[in-house]
C-alpha cells in the first residue's frame, strides 16, 4: 500500500519549484509524506534531490510552492523555525561542529530539543539530564568509546554516524537522510541502515531517504519517488517503481550505461 | 583577525562536580598549576594593593586592572567565544563613563545619581547594541565589522561635538558622593597604616564590582547559552539547522557584552573623576583591549585577567623599569640609549610581536597545553 492518499501527511510539498536563473532546479514537485512510512527519493545525479531537501528543511527559499508540516504551511519561515517545528535533516557533507567533542555536538541537539539555549546563569553540566541523553544517543550510533574527540579527528565514517546520532537527538517528526552511508566503508554501513530501520519501525517517524545505493533502497524503503531534471517522473511501491520503463530509462538504465 | 578559540574547549567535565571552586568558576576551573597560581597571584595583589603599596599611582594601576579585566573580559565574550569581531566595544565603554560623568555633573555627586546616570547608560547601550545586532549581525562578517566602525566613529564624533553635554574634547571633571571623596574617613585610625578614606572605598568598590561582574561572564559563557555561542562560532549553518536562532543569539551576545562593557566605563569614570575621549572613548582603547585579548588568551575568559593585569602593568612601568635599566647601563656604547624610557613604545611593541608569535593561543592557552 502506497500510504501517500492518508488524511493529514506529516510533510507535504505542493508545486514546489526553485529556479536559478534560466534553470529550474525542483520543479513542480507535489507529494505527501506520512508518519510511518520511509520514502527513498531517487534520481540521477543532478536531478535535484537534494536540492529538494534543502527547499524542504529551509536551507534554499522556493521560487513558488508551498511546504506544509503537520497542516501548517512553513514556506516563509527560517530553517530554524523548521527544526522547532519537528523537520530533521542530516547533511549529505559532514556538517559538524569541528573543534568540539562528539559528545558536545550531540548535547547541543539535545540542548536544542530541550529549548534550553537561552539559560544563562546555569552551568551547562547542570543539566545532567541532557548529557545523559547525549551520551545514550551516542551509544546506539556506537561511538560512545569517541565522545571526548572532535569530528576533525574522527574517520569519515564516524563523522557520518555522528552526524546521524545529531539526527536522532533532535527526535524530530520527519527525519530526512541525505545519502547517509556515501563515502563509508562496508563494514560500516549496517550500523547506520539499522539504525535508519529502528526510526522506521516507530510508527510515528516520517523519513526520507536520498540515496543512491539501490541494494539499501530496496531493502529499506516502502515507497519510492524519483527525480529527473528536477520533476517528479514516479512514485509508488519500490518494486513497480523499479520496473517502470520511465525510471529504468531515466536512473537505473544511466547507472547500468555507466557500469 | 583570526576568530578560532585559543585552544579546544574541555569537554570533559560532563561530571558535575560540587565544592566552592567549582560553583564559584562555574565548572571552568584554570586547569593549569602555573595559571591558577598567576590568577590567585593576581586576586590576592588587587585585593591587597591599598595596604601593600604606598602612593597613588599603585592603587590607579590596580583600579585600571580591575577595570580592564571587565573590559576585555566581556570583549573576549564577543571575539573568543561568538566569533564576533566588533570595533564598538569602546562606545559602550565610553557610553558608561559618560552616563556617570554626565549625572553626577547635572543632578550632583549623589548616589542617586550615580545610579541614574548608570542606569541610564545600560538602557543606551543595550539599545544600541540590539539595533547593531538585528541591523548587521545577518550580513557577512567582514561587514558587520566595518559597521560597528563606522558606528564607533560616529559615537566618538558625536561626543566631541556635543560639547555642552559632553565637555567636548576636554572631557568632563565631577565630585564624586562623599563617601567616595578623598577627604571622608570611614575609620579614624589607620588600618595596617593605610587610612580608610573615600578613596580607599573607592578601590573596593571598582574592584569588588570588576569580580563580580567577571565572574558572571564566566558564568554565562559556561551555560547552555555559552555553548550555543560557542557552536555558531564552530558552524553558523549547523547551529541554524539545529533549531538555535543565530542572529537572535548573536544579538543577545552583543548585548551582554556591551552592558558589561558599560559597567566597566562607569567604573573607570568614578575612579578617576573625569571622563573624556581619552579615557573610554578612544580607538587606541579598542586596540589595546584587542591586544589584551589575543596576548592572553582567546575564548578563554581567564585570558582577560592575565592580558590586562601585564598590559596595564607594562604600560605602566615599562618607562620606569627602562630608566633604571638605561641607568645602570650607563658608559656602555649603544645599549643605554636602546633601552631609553623614550623608546619604551618600541618594546612594548616588541613584547607583543613576540608574545603572539611565541604563544599563538595567548598565554592562558601556553600555560593549559603546557599543564596537560
Amino acid at each position: 500500500m502506497v500510504s501517500s492518499t492518508t488524511a493529514t501527511p506529516a510533510l507535504e510539498t505542493r508545486g514546489l519549484t526553485v529556479r536559478f536563473g534560466g534553470h529550474v532546479a525542483v520543479n513542480d514537485v507535489s507529494c505527501r509524506f506520512t508518519p510511518g512510512t520511509l520514502t527513498a527519493i531517487v534520481g540521477p545525479n543532478g536531478a535535484g534531490k537534494t536540492t529538494y531537501f534543502n527547499l524542504i528543511s529551509g536551507q534554499l527559499r522556493a521560487t513558488s510552492g508551498q511546504v506544509v508540516v503537520a497542516g501548517e504551511d512553513i514556506t516563509r519561515l527560517s530553517a530554524s523555525a523548521r527544526t522547532r517545528r519537528g523537520l530533521g535533516r542530516a547533511f549529505q557533507l559532514t556538517n559538524l561542529f569541528p573543534q568540539l567533542t562528539a559528545l558536545e555536538n550531540v548535547r547541543l541537539a539535545v540542548q536544542s530539543r530541550a529549548d534550553a539555549g537561552w539559560s544563562m546563569l546555569r552551568v551547562w553540566n547542570a543539566r545532567r539530564d541532557l548529557i545523559d541523553k547525549a551520551e545514550s544517543v551516542l551509544e546506539r550510533v556506537r561511538l560512545a568509546d569517541k565522545r571526548h574527540v572532535a569530528p576533525k579527528a574522527l574517520s569519515h565514517g564516524d563523522q557520518r554516524k555522528l552526524e546521524v546520532a545529531l539526527l536522532i537527538a533532535m527526535e524530530p517528526k520527519v527525519f530526512m537522510f541525505d545519502e547517509p552511508t556515501a563515502g563509508m566503508s562496508v563494514d560500516e554501513v549496517p550500523t547506520v541502515l539499522e539504525l535508519i530501520h529502528d526510526i522506521k519501525e516507530r510508527r510515528d517517524a516520517t523519513v526520507l531517504l536520498v540515496e543512491h545505493k539501490m541494494d539499501v533502497v530496496r531493502s529499506l524503503s516502502d515507497r519510492i519517488i524519483v527525480l529527473h531534471n528536477g520533476t517528479l517522473v514516479a512514485d509508488g511501491e519500490p518494486a513497480a517503481v523499479i520496473a517502470s520503463p520511465v525510471v529504468q530509462e531515466a536512473y537505473l538504465g544511466m547507472e547500468a550505461a555507466r557500469g | 583577525m583570526s576568530t578560532s578559540p585559543a585552544l579546544a574547549l574541555p569537554f570533559d567535565e560532563t561530571r558535575r562536580r560540587g565544592g566552592f571552586w567549582n560553583a564559584i568558576l562555574s565548572s571552568d576551573r584554570p586547569r593549569s598549576k602555573v595559571l591558577s597560581a598567576i590568577l590567585l597571584a593576581i586576586l590576592l595583589l588587587l585585593a591587597a594593593t591599598p595596604f601593600l603599596f604606598s602612593g597613588s599611582q599603585p592603587l590607579s594601576t590596580a583600579a585600571k586592572i580591575c577595570v580592564f579585566v571587565v573590559l576585555v573580559a566581556s570583549y573576549d565574550l564577543l571575539l573568543g567565544y561568538s566569533g564576533i569581531v566588533s570595533f564598538a566595544h569602546t562606545m559602550f565603554f565610553g557610553i558608561g563613563g559618560y552616563g556617570i560623568a554626565i549625572a553626577l555633573e547635572r543632578l550632583g555627586p549623589t548616589w542617586g545619581s550615580a545610579a541614574v546616570g548608570l542606569a541610564a547608560a545600560l538602557g543606551l547601550s543595550a539599545v544600541l547594541a540590539v539595533a547593531i545586532g538585528l541591523l548587521s549581525l545577518r550580513v557577512r562578517a567582514i561587514f558587520f565589522s566595518m559597521i560597528t566602525l563606522a558606528v564607533a566613529s560616529a559615537a566618538a564624533v558625536l561626543a566631541s561635538q556635543l560639547s555642552d553635554v559632553t565637555g567636548g574634547e576636554d572631557g568632563l571633571s565631577f565630585q564624586l558622593p562623599p563617601a567616595l571623596r578623598p577627604a571622608f574617613r570611614l575609620l579614624s585610625e589607620p588600618l595596617f597604616g593605610t587610612p580608610v578614606n573615600g578613596r580607599l572605598i573607592a578601590y573596593y568598590l571598582v574592584f569588588s564590582v570588576s569580580l563580580v561582574v567577571f565572574l558572571v561572564l564566566l558564568r554565562i559563557v559556561n551555560s547552555p547559552f555559552g555553548r550555543v555561542l560557542q557552536a555558531i562560532r564552530e558552524n553558523e549553518f549547523r547551529a541554524e539547522a539545529l533549531g538555535y536562532r543565530v542572529v537572535a543569539y548573536r544579538t543577545a551576545a552583543s548585548v551582554i557584552s556591551a552592558l558589561a562593557a558599560t559597567v566597566a566605563g562607569a567604573l573607570m569614570a568614578l575612579w578617576l573623576r573625569y571622563n573624556g575621549p581619552d579615557t573610554t572613548l578612544s580607538f587606541s582603547i579598542m586596540i589595546d583591549i584587542l591586544l589584551m585579548v589575543v596576548i592572553g588568551g582567546m575564548g578563554t575568559m581567564y585570558g582577560a585577567v592575565v592580558g590586562a593585569a601585564l598590559f596595564v602593568l607594562a604600560q605602566s612601568y615599562l618607562q620606569v623599569l627602562m630608566a633604571a635599566g638605561s641607568a645602570a647601563l650607563a658608559g656602555l656604547p649603544i645599549l643605554p640609549n636602546l633601552i631609553h624610557p623614550d623608546r619604551w613604545l618600541l618594546w612594548l611593541g616588541a613584547l607583543f610581536v613576540i608574545s603572539v608569535y611565541a604563544f599563538p593561543g595567548g598565554i592562558v592557552g601556553r600555560l593549559r597545553q603546557a599543564g596537560q
